[in-house]
């Protein structure tokens, strides 16, 4: 008896322990014109993806620490890093990083991902991008409707 | 020409495929024999037609023919011919041409072998493998020809993938393939059983060296690939949970618990259905994983990135597949299994929670690696699971495994009785307690609990492996040796427990650190001091690249210089990061250059990796363990019994 | 007894999930493009042929037009573009291309060495439009209708099949006619 009791207490701690885990570890994307609206998990990592802004991309010289913008094409979000940036960063590319927002509204990557090759963007990149650029087509029209 | 004379012979491969697979199983069926002699030659005909396919393709990569698609968008004039050798694999199409050519070869491994099985099972298990021929075959024809032409022929090609032009990622498909597709071995004797209702010691008996061996060419594939993505992709990391990488090892863990199962079957006869569902889940996995990688369903930064039109055919083959198989196993499983008893101190028991907590843990990967498509279709929201999951998830079944383990091998069949166990094991549970604490603390300067517990697990089991053959050596000539079966065991569980050294110990105590250093900058990590000598620009035969020299010092001594670069390749103008590495036996330096930060001053990341090669050496034991258990006479002694047969009826030997 | 059916039906309900997962609506390389049945962006860039003029959607403006993205870098152009000749002699409907993240002179040699099917093509090199149009891999193509909609949008290299299956319907419908 005592036997069963202890397999079926350990096998209930380990599956909220590999259930905890996964909520842990589990990460949203999240347009960059939804973080300007404040709508991301507070307290914990989460994705974002965008277009490296050209011309945005600065260290202070003989840093590690980089700053660069995203945007989406209508909103901007500044990304702190202080790593490797990958091979094939580089502006006007569309990358993907994981981090959370500071209470400065700085997004602080531990992670900065370009994939494949630089003819590819990550498709919910792409998606969100024009989703952000079929909203603000539809806001530029019914603003010109109304005058 | 060829190219055309390569799609032709795919094409009569297919004929035989059909051929292979309907006759025989008709033929056992009706019991005739002319159509179950089908089968063998079939077989043959269909490798060698492949085999020429095969050669087709290689010969226009070697001739740079690049009026053939495959070839233009995969090779390159400057690519060394190596590398035009192993394109013929990098992509979908020839990787895919790779599968059907080792599935043939596979089939022709068992026609040779085969000789001692009844005949009407030999001829089922070669048709089920025809079929799965026939359907690989089919799909490569139908949505993946390799030999498509471009025309007009482009000048140039469109050269292979930088990442794949190396003498690690060249090999490392060949060998895992040869795992991937010799788990269809098991499948097809899995097949052939129920579908005649036999299943006795026997067949375990004949199914346990070819599921061996498929598992040690898995073993040596998955570590292989994680050794090139330690020192190519250029950030020291050696697994990253990707679904690539997932797709290959849940196989490798279904197969773990088969060749497991399959020795309680052989033995004691119990565990049958487990062991039918095991074979039919370690082939049905490979699949799956074919599945994955090649339909576009999961993003992975590994993925071939195909079409869901491939897709939905590979998902149609599966559902046929595995399907059938899994209706043969819900028909034929119930009246399988046999009452006989055993106690819970015994062998059985401890292979029961085997079979379980590698189960488990197959599905903790299964499910994080679908979770992404699940939430998907559930409520649209793109999530990405990331790896401290799967760490966690995978370790929570594991250690208990290993703990048990130890116990386990020394455990008797039937009936063990506890004493004589820790009597036996008392001293190396003793030593590896102190060894596993004190060590790291020595050496490394640490401890914390999840290190102790992993260091002790490996000790542990590696002294419990080495406590039969040492008393076997010692009881010396005279006594009865341990058969290769034995040895093999022990080798095999020595090799985790070295791996799981391995792991805690890197995974304790890397250091990495991205620093930015100017020519003549050292930095200190984890005790070892890096100098940046110097950079200047060399060229490969298709790369330029800016090449940094790093000298390593510790306590003052010289230990080596190391030079990372960060290559562009010509054609496709890609960059590429390759490490410096200061290999030891028992820690890495590992240099990687990152980017100029201005004011002459590079990022680079260094890292500190200690006991890192026991990872791929404790692999390469485990895969050394089962070569030796899969040679083991008993495999080989039908012939000496068909031997004393003939001497009895008075023949000649 | 019944335990030896749970393998079949979880399959059963696997095999379902990744049919769903196949659906080309869901495709991840068919993204839902925000614009299917919505109008398509504006776009507006300088002629390739013709570096002074521009194009720009006015030039199809109240009929059905295939939009092609392409690229002299990308294998898959290299794939469809026999088909696309074929399409721009034998259908009716123009065929419009943009060359996207390209260079002028390599695309203006492939255009002269491998033949001409588009009416024109746009020189998108810093990508902009293919941005708003939610373009993440070259080949993709556009089918538009009279009305500046989207109707379809087509990942990879245009197939026959492709052509016939969705594109032939589609245009059907959209011109009340044959093509």
């Amino acid at each position: 008896m005592l036997a069963v009791g202890l397999t079926v207490a350990g096998i209930a701690i380990a599956a909220m322990l590999t259930l905890q885990a996964f909520k842990d570890n589990m990460m949203f994307f999240v347009e960059i014109s939804e973080v300007e609206k404040g709508n991301y998990p507070a307290d914990r990592n989460f994705r974002v993806g965008g277009l490296v802004v050209e011309g945005s991309v600065q260290r202070a010289p003989g840093e590690l620490m980089v700053a660069f913008d995203l945007t989406d094409l209508t909103s901007k979000l500044t990304v702190n890093y202080a790593g490797i940036l990958p091979d094939l960063f580089r502006e006007g590319q569309g990358i993907v990083a994981h981090g959370r927002l500071n209470d400065s509204g700085t997004f602080v990557a531990d992670e900065v991902l370009a994939k494949h090759d630089e003819n590819y963007m990550p498709p919910e990149v792409a998606d969100s991008l024009a989703k952000a650029a079929a909203a603000q087509e539809a806001i530029s029209k019914s603003e010109a409707a109304k005058q | 020409m060829i190219p055309e004379v390569g799609h032709f012979a795919l094409i009569l491969a297919l004929a035989l495929s059909i051929c292979q697979c309907a006759l025989p199983l008709l033929g056992a069926h009706r019991n005739d024999q002319a159509m179950m002699g089908v089968a063998r030659p079939a077989a043959v005909g269909q490798f060698v037609f492949i085999a020429i396919s095969f050669g087709c393709l290689t010969w226009s990569f070697l001739q740079s023919d690049f009026s053939v698609l495959y070839v233009a968008s995969h090779s390159q004039l400057s690519l060394p011919t190596a590398y035009k050798i192993s394109a013929v694999w990098g992509a979908h199409e020839g990787s895919l041409l790779l599968w059907v050519l080792l599935l043939a070869g596979w089939t022709v491994l068992v026609c040779r072998y085969s000789s001692e099985l009844p005949e009407k099972f030999s001829a089922r298990v070669i048709a089920v493998m025809g079929g799965l021929s026939f359907g690989f075959l089919l799909f490569t024809l139908l949505t993946s020809n390799p030999f498509e032409r471009l025309l007009p022929a482009a000048a140039d090609g469109a050269d292979l993938n930088p990442l794949l032009q190396d003498p690690g990622l060249a090999i490392h498909p060949p060998i895992l393939y040869i795992g991937y597709v010799g788990f269809s071995v098991a499948f097809a004797f899995a097949i052939a059983a129920m579908i005649s209702g036999d299943l006795d010691q026997k067949w375990a008996r004949w199914t346990r060296p070819w599921t061996t061996s498929a598992w040690l060419f898995l073993t040596v594939g998955i570590a292989l690939g994680s050794w090139w993505a330690y020192y190519e992709l250029g950030w020291g990391g050696w697994w990253f949970w990707d679904p690539v990488e997932n797709a290959s090892f849940m196989p490798w863990l279904i197969g773990t618990a088969l060749i497991h199962s399959l020795a309680v079957t052989e033995k004691r006869g119990l565990f049958k259905s487990w062991t039918l569902l095991l074979a039919i889940s370690a082939f049905s996995l490979s699949l799956l994983g074919t599945f994955l990688v090649r339909s576009g369903i999961l993003i992975s930064v590994h993925s071939f990135a195909v079409d869901p039109e491939r897709g939905l055919f590979i998902l149609a083959f599966l559902g046929i597949v595995i399907g059938g198989a899994l209706v043969l196993y819900a028909w034929r499983a119930p009246s399988m299994d046999s009452e006989a008893g055993f106690r819970p101190v015994s062998r059985e028991t401890f292979l029961v929670l085997n079979n379980v907590l590698l189960v488990i843990a197959t599905a903790l990967i299964l499910g994080g690696t679908l979770a992404p498509l699940f939430v998907e279709l559930l409520d649209g929201s793109k999530i990405s699971v990331g790896p401290p999951y799967f760490e966690i998830a995978f370790a929570i079944p594991m250690v208990p495994l290993v703990l048990l383990m130890a116990i386990g091998m020394h455990t008797a069949w039937r009936n063990q009785a506890p004493k004589a166990l820790v009597n036996k094991l008392r001293l190396p549970a003793m030593v590896a307690v102190v060894v596993g604490i004190l060590i790291p603390l020595i050496f490394y300067g640490g401890t914390s609990v999840m290190l102790a517990v992993g260091a002790i697990a490996a000790i542990w089991v590696m002294l419990a492996s080495v406590i039969d053959p040492i008393r076997s050596w010692k009881r010396g000539a005279g006594s009865v040796a341990l058969t290769r079966g034995a040895i093999g065991m022990s080798v095999a569980h020595f090799g985790v427990g070295f791996f799981v050294l391995g792991v805690t110990v890197v995974s304790a105590f890397t250091v990495e650190a991205d620093r930015s250093l100017r020519i003549g900058d050292r930095e200190n990590v984890a005790g070892y001091e890096f100098e940046l000598r110097g950079l200047k620009n060399t060229t490969g035969p298709n790369y330029q690249a800016l090449e940094g020299e790093v000298d390593i010092y510790k306590d003052g001594d010289f230990i080596g210089q190391v030079r990372p670069q960060k290559r562009t390749y010509l054609v496709q103008k890609s960059p590429m990061t390759e490490a410096g590495i200061d290999a030891g036996w028992n820690r890495d330096l590992f240099v990687a250059l990152g980017d100029p930060l201005g004011n002459d001053a590079w990022s680079v990341r260094l890292q500190y990796k200690p006991l890192i090669r026991f990872i791929w050496l404790g692999a390469f034991i485990m895969a050394l363990g089962g070569l030796i258990a899969a040679s083991d006479r008993r495999y080989r002694l039908t012939a000496t019994q068909k031997e004393s047969v003939r001497i009895q009826q008075g023949e000649p030997a | 007894m019944l335990k030896f059916v749970v393998p079949l039906i979880a399959f059963g309900l696997l095999v379902g999930v990744f049919i769903k997962g196949l659906d080309p609506e869901r495709d991840l390389k068919k993204l839902p493009s925000p614009f299917l049945g919505k109008e398509a962006p504006h776009f507006d860039l300088p002629r390739l042929k013709v570096p002074n003029e521009r194009i720009s959607n006015q030039a199809y403006d109240g009929e059905v037009a295939i939009v092609n993205f392409w690229a002299t870098w990308c294998v898959g152009c290299r794939q469809e573009h026999g088909f696309l000749m074929e399409l721009s002699r034998t259908s009716d409907v123009p065929i419009y291309g943009i060359d996207w993240r390209d260079q002028r002179e390599p695309a203006l040699q492939w255009l002269s060495q491998r033949g001409d099917p588009y009416v024109a093509s746009g020189f998108d090199a810093d990508s902009v439009t293919g941005i708003n149009w939610g373009v993440y891999g070259a080949p993709e193509t556009f089918l538009i209708g009279k009305d500046g909609r989207v109707l379809l949008k087509h990942l990879g290299p245009l197939s026959r099949d492709a052509w016939e299956n969705d594109f032939l319907p589609a245009i059907v419908a959209a011109e009340g006619n044959q093509p």
